[in-house]
């Protein structure tokens, strides 16, 4: 059996399949956040000891978990496209920065929206913070690499070899809460131990996690497809591409 | 249901601050997203047929 691991390695290939993808992304984002919006605020109760404050955690742990996520899979495909040379690997990679980094910025912001009833405080040098602020500082330096260097190739071997070695901040805050005495309260869910919350308000955070999960592969997936287009915009398959969108938008008018 | 009237929810407890603040600023962010990326989707498909001047 051959396995066609490099059909979508193609760029036209690449761009078509997010585009039939796409509008499925977004109504899955959609549906999954706003049942999860009705089950955090009005079926989850409200917690004994934080109040309705709590309910900041739908947000916050999809938007954290998700920061995590995104990273390693832009190490991921930014080490596939260096290796391997497959262009495509790469401006994926590069699709999934800006998001990643959105992501990391709602985790930070919602933390300190939570922290400040919580703690008393908008902000500490704990170290789940710390390496959380880091994590959005090596997206933003993935980011300003790549958009420093003029050849796309070097920039993208100079900004993959970044976000590799930055791959290791990844399981530093995941484990911040255990290896130091942190603020930040330790992991509500973890796969080994039962949850230590109430099923709805699990039900309404898994539900939002999925839902965040999808709206960042639409996100990294119609990036990287104007990536795509901008990088390709002289090949014959970017012309046709382009040409077939145009007379679907007459068709839509 | 866990609020008695739309002022209680919107208090959240004491909270609403915090916790709108939160939710604002996420939904915000999500809107922004999308728009941004949108734009430099047509942008490129614009590119393709007109290539900019500096090349």
């Amino acid at each position: 059996m051959s396995l066609r691991w490099f059909t979508f390695s193609a760029p036209s290939r690449f761009v078509r399949l997010c585009a039939r993808l796409n509008p499925w992304l977004w109504a899955l984002a959609v549906v999954l956040a706003l049942v999860a919006l009705y089950i955090g605020f009005f079926v989850a109760p409200t917690d004994a000891t934080q109040g309705d404050a709590y309910r900041i955690i739908f947000i916050h742990v999809p938007a954290a978990w998700m920061s995590m996520v995104v990273y390693l899979a832009m190490a991921f495909w930014a080490a596939v496209g260096w290796s391997m040379n497959t262009r495509m690997a790469s401006m994926l990679a590069q699709g999934l920065a800006p998001t990643g980094a959105l992501m990391a910025f709602i985790a930070l912001w919602t933390g300190a929206f939570w922290g400040r009833p919580a703690w008393g405080a908008w902000w500490v040098w704990d170290a789940r913070l710390t390496s959380e602020l880091i994590l959005l500082f090596l997206y933003l330096g993935y980011m300003a690499l790549k958009s420093s260097i003029d050849d796309e190739v070097r920039g993208d071997k100079a900004s993959a070899l970044l976000a590799i070695i930055g791959a290791i901040n990844v399981p530093i805050i995941y484990f911040s809460v255990r290896w130091w005495n942190t603020l930040h309260q330790g992991a509500t869910i973890s796969l080994t131990a039962a949850p230590k919350m109430a099923h709805t308000m699990l039900l309404a955070m898994l539900l939002m996690t999925f839902a965040f999960w999808a709206y960042a592969f639409a996100m990294a997936f119609a990036r990287a497809s104007a990536i795509a287009l901008e990088r390709e915009r002289h090949t014959l398959w970017a012309r046709q591409w382009a040409a077939g969108e145009a007379i679907t938008a007459e068709g839509e008018q | 249901m866990n609020w008695s009237s739309a002022a209680a929810f919107f208090d959240m407890g004491g909270y609403g601050l915090y916790v709108w603040g939160a939710y604002a600023v996420t939904l915000l962010v999500m809107l922004v997203e999308p728009w941004w990326v949108r734009r430099r989707q047509r942008q490129a498909l614009r590119d393709v047929a007109t290539p900019p001047l500096q090349e």
